[in-house]
This record gives structure tokens, sequence and C-alpha cells, in this order.
């Protein structure tokens, strides 16, 4: 497939990514040639395989849902860039 | 007397129980080797203050006749990927850049709880997504391996390359690092250490900043097998806080370090040997697999058919995943934050301006395959492949009780060469590792041998699933009969 710059320009949107211009052409170019090798996978017969989504093969575990590690609002709102009272502040949504 | 900072843990140990040295003696020894080997750049964050407290804690606890802990008073390091509580956890990122996580993760909590003093957070790979520590916000880690003309220009490896240097060139003991496809064994390899991936759920992953869920392990990385050993023992086990993680009990791994081999089936895959293999690498793979004809093991050859799709496999479930992970970086939490006059600029403000390139690059391929019209021909497919490349090694494990194969196609590359490549170039480093990263069988590397121009080389031992004790004992084995010297390799001045 033609991996082009309408391409790159949707996933780096989709992705929450501005590229420079200058910048764009060579994650293109190298996104491209990345593609080009992965196609060799076609060669593998796949036809009735499930794909394989984890490797444990233990049955998972389960807790209480409860919160574990203690309360720790007050430390975790302190890593925020930005709060006021307990809530996270970002940029106006809404007019 | 060795000095302080050459011992192995397992030595360390029995001279702290003799009392003949103190915690506090062997951590100021790792201190003053850090400050003289900066240069190298293996450490993000040093923690002196904190070591010789623990240290000081340490060594009145063994005074007071308190039962000592399994690995009381040795000075460990830590990979900047570990939430370490009060203390900045960067994954060499930007954007990350100034993370003070309010918990610990489960592997570092095990290590304090073993006793372990730690002497800091070392440098990694930029989201664990590199394999020579260049992609780091922090600058690169040197090798304490010198090129040919004995400067310091050789490449650690990575992502865990800040651990590996570290271990190596004795400012640390032991170290934690972790494995996605390969990011504790090719730098081991690099820098002439030991390290294990262990199996895909032997270890939580509850703290480790993600990269790709499916894949990332936690692993110990030291200068012997038994150290690893004695490392994985403590942060190995079941864990609430980690649903995927096995609640099979923890044996004592040191236990199988037998020295008998004898009888052992070992796996020779003839996969691992494609036309134009690096005749040096050839070299010490022949010797490995001598060694253990020596020492009495049956080695057989066998086939893996589906090896060589796991590169691309790898790189389209890893980065799929990353590209998921990493969305919840973005400017609101815990980040860093570039102000922008909307939610959705701000996002793209502080994305791009936090990420690196090559997670940039990663997290755009990640969105690319995962992407309405692309998730089946691509992410679904190497889904299928993978389960492939899992069958092959279940197959093989019925007739072998484990395999050996190199750990990197070439010796420590340049910075220079490192520069020069493209991304699929790099990629193929992880040509030996990503297989039974995809398997999520155990796999352990460790020096055997040096190259022409005198630069540690390494093989893997690879087990089946939650087998580490037959990795331990083949690896002890081949770690006696290679006679590799891995006290530390000190720097210059």
């Amino acid at each position: 497939m033609s991996f082009n710059e309408t391409t790159i320009q949707n996933i780096s949107k989709l992705a929450r990514l501005r590229l420079p211009e200058d910048q764009q052409q060579k994650f293109m170019t190298d996104i491209a040639g990345i593609l080009d090798w992965v196609e060799q996978l076609k060669e593998v017969d796949i036809e009735h395989i499930e794909p394989l989504v984890s490797v444990s093969t233990r049955q998972k575990a389960e807790r209480k849902d409860e919160v574990s590690v203690g309360n720790l609002q007050t430390e975790l709102m302190e890593c925020a860039p930005d709060s006021i009272q307990g809530f996270y502040v970002v940029p106006k949504m809404v007019e | 007397m060795t000095e302080l900072t050459d011992l192995y843990i397992s030595e360390a140990l029995e001279l702290l129980e003799k009392k003949e040295i103190s915690s506090e003696e062997l951590t100021k020894a790792h201190l003053k080797e850090m400050e003289k080997a900066r240069f190298l750049n293996a450490y993000i964050t040093e923690t002196p203050e904190l070591a010789l407290e623990q240290a000081r804690l340490s060594d009145q606890r063994r005074s007071a006749g308190i039962q000592p802990k399994p690995l009381e008073g040795i000075p460990i390091a830590n990979k900047d990927l570990y939430c370490t509580k009060g203390i900045r956890t960067t994954a060499a990122s930007k954007i990350l850049s100034n993370f003070i996580p309010p918990y610990e993760s489960t592997v570092t909590q095990k290590l304090k709880d073993a006793g372990t003093i730690m002497l800091g957070k070392v440098n990694t790979d930029q989201f664990a997504m590199g394999g020579s520590t260049m992609t780091s916000y922090f600058g690169v880690t040197k090798n304490p391996w010198t090129d040919e003309n004995g400067e310091y220009n050789l490449v650690p490896g990575g992502s865990s390359g800040g651990s590996a240097a570290a271990v190596s060139a004795g400012l640390c003991m032991g170290a934690t690092g972790s494995d996605t496809g390969g990011s504790i064994r090719q730098p081991a390899s690099f820098c002439g250490i030991t390290g294990i991936k262990p199996t895909y759920g032997r270890c939580s992953r509850y703290g480790i900043v993600a990269f790709a869920s499916s894949l990332d392990q936690a692993g110990p990385m030291a200068r012997s097998v038994k150290d690893c050993a004695l490392l994985l023992r403590e942060i190995a086990g079941f864990d609430l806080h980690d649903s995927t993680v096995s609640d099979l009990p923890v044996p004592d791994y040191t236990k199988a370090l037998t020295g008998d081999i004898r009888g052992k089936k070992i796996g020779i895959p003839k996969e691992y040997r494609p036309e134009g293999l690096n005749s040096e690498v050839a070299r010490i793979w022949d010797q490995g697999i001598q060694f253990l004809k020596d020492a009495g093991a049956e080695v057989i050859d066998v086939s893996l058919p589906h090896t060589k799709y796991a590169l691309p496999v790898y790189y389209i479930i890893a980065c799929a995943e990353a590209s998921s992970n990493l969305s919840r970086y973005d400017g609101v939490r815990y980040t860093t934050r570039v102000d922008g006059k909307t939610l959705d600029e701000m996002y793209e403000n502080t994305r791009t301006d936090g990420f690196g390139a090559e997670v940039v690059r990663r997290i755009l391929l990640g969105t690319f395959v995962l992407s309405a019209g692309f998730y089946d021909a691509y992410y679904i497919r190497a889904q299928r492949v993978r389960r492939l490349i899992y069958e092959d090694f279940q197959k093989v494990f019925k007739t072998v009780d484990a395999l050996l194969v190199p750990a990197a196609p070439t010796p420590a590359l340049s910075y220079e060469a490192m520069k020069n490549m493209s991304p699929v170039d790099t990629y193929l480093g992880d040509v030996f590792t990503t297989p039974s990263s995809l398997a999520g069988v155990p796999a352990l590397s460790l020096p055997i041998g040096l190259s022409n121009n005198g630069l540690p080389i390494g093989l893997q031992v690879i087990g089946n699933h939650f087998d580490e004790n037959t990795v331990f004992q083949i690896a002890d084995v081949l770690e006696k009969q290679a006679g590799f010297e891995k006290r530390t390799h000190r720097v210059k001045g």
C-alpha cells in the first residue's frame, strides 16, 4: 500500500502529534520503509490460525474492587501541571 | 583483596555476614566509582544520601543481630522505568522529566524489602524504545568497554543500557532491567554481563512505565549467573496489582546451580544461523555448543520454522501496544505540559514537545496498524503469526530442555555506525531476541568470549515457560566452562 502524505497527516492527527513540515517527509519515508519490510508476513498461511493476544497461560487473577494503595488524591494531584481544589485544569472547551 | 566494587553479590553477602565488610563501606565504594565514571552517563538520577542512610540502617540491623534479609546491604541500581516513590522517574523522556511518583513499583518494593540499597536510577532508551540508549532525553550512555583505539565510543546496547554499563563498570552490584524485545539480553551481551528475561508473568509489571504490555517483562542484570538467580528469586512472584502475574511458587533458583547438565537435551535452531551471520558471533556460538557437549549435554539440531517473521510481528505488536499505552501522556495529569488555545492543541503541543523521534515513529506506526481499514491486514495478521511462533517453541520444548542461540548479531557497535542506520536496520539488531519475547519464554544472556577486537559476545539460553531453573542450571555450567572474566570492567583514571 502507499503510505502517503494524506495518510501520515491523518495518523498524526489521530495520535495528537504535530509533525513539522521538514520532519513529515522523513517520518513518511521511515514508516513506508517499515511497512514494505513487514509485507513479508503475507507469505505466511494464517488461515484457521487464531490471533494470539496474550501468552499468559494461567487464569487471570481478580481482586476485590477496592482501593488498595491508599487514598492518594492529594499526592496524585500534586503531579498535575495545573489543578484547583482537587480538579484538573485544562483549556476551556465550551464557550 | 579484591576491590569492593569487583565483588559478586554472592561474595559480598558472605563478607557482610562475616562482618568483614559493612554495607556502608560497600555503598561508599560504589558511590566513589560512580563519581569517577560519571562521564559514562549511566545514571540519570543518583541517590547517594538515601543510599548511605539505607546502608547504615542495614548495618544496624546486622549489628543488632536481626535475621538478615536475603540481599541485606547490597547496593543496586534501578532502571529509570520503575516508579520509585518520591524519586524522579523519567523513562528517559522529556515528557516525564519532572515526574515524581507517589507510589512504588512492585519489583523495586520487593528489592527494598529484600534489604538492598538503591544507588540511583539508570539510563535507558526513551520509554525503553531502542537498542543503544541513544534515544534517551538525558544523553547517551557509554559502554565501559572501549574501541580498538581505547576510546569510549561504543554503545552499551539498550534499552537497559544504563543498567548494563553500571553493572559492568562496577557502579552497582546488580540492576533491574526490563525486556520487551531484547532490552535486557542485548545490552548484557554488549557490556559483557549476565541478564535474564524471565517468563512473561513471572515478575509483576505494576509500576513499570508501560511500553508493550503483552511483552514487557522485568528482570535482573548482574555479573554472574548466581547473582541473577539471587536477584530474580526476590523480584519474582504473585502480585494483586498485575493480573498477568503467575501465582506459581518462586523456587530458590540458586539450588538449580548443580554444575551437572549431563543428559540435558539442548536444541540448536538452524534458523538462527542465517547466511551472512557475523563470523565472530558464529565462532562464539560454536564454542558454546562445544562447552555443552564437553559437559555431557546432548546437543540436537532443531527447527523453529517461523523465526524469520518474529521481527516484523514484534514491531507491529509492540508499536500498536505502545501507541495505546502512550496515549495517557496528555499534559493533564502527571506530565510536562505545553499550553495551547484548545484542549486538542494543548495535547498536540505537549506530546510533540515531550516525545523523541523514535517514540514518535513508533506511536505513528502503531496508530496506523490499529486504524480502521488496516487493523486486520497488519495488527490481526501479526497476532496470528505470533501464535505460529509461540507454537514453534511449544513443539520444540517437547523434545529439548533448552535452546542455545546468539544474543545479538554483532558485538557492541559504535555511535557512528548506529547513527547511519535506517530504522529497519536498527530493528534487525533484535533478530535473536524477539522470538522468545513473542513466545513469552525465559531467556538468559551471558558472555562467552571476546571478538577479535576484544569485545564481549554473549549467548542466550532459552527455556520453556516458567522453567527458569533449567535456564540457570545450563547457564551456570556454560559460565564456568567459558571462564569469561566478569569482574568489573572498571573505567580508566
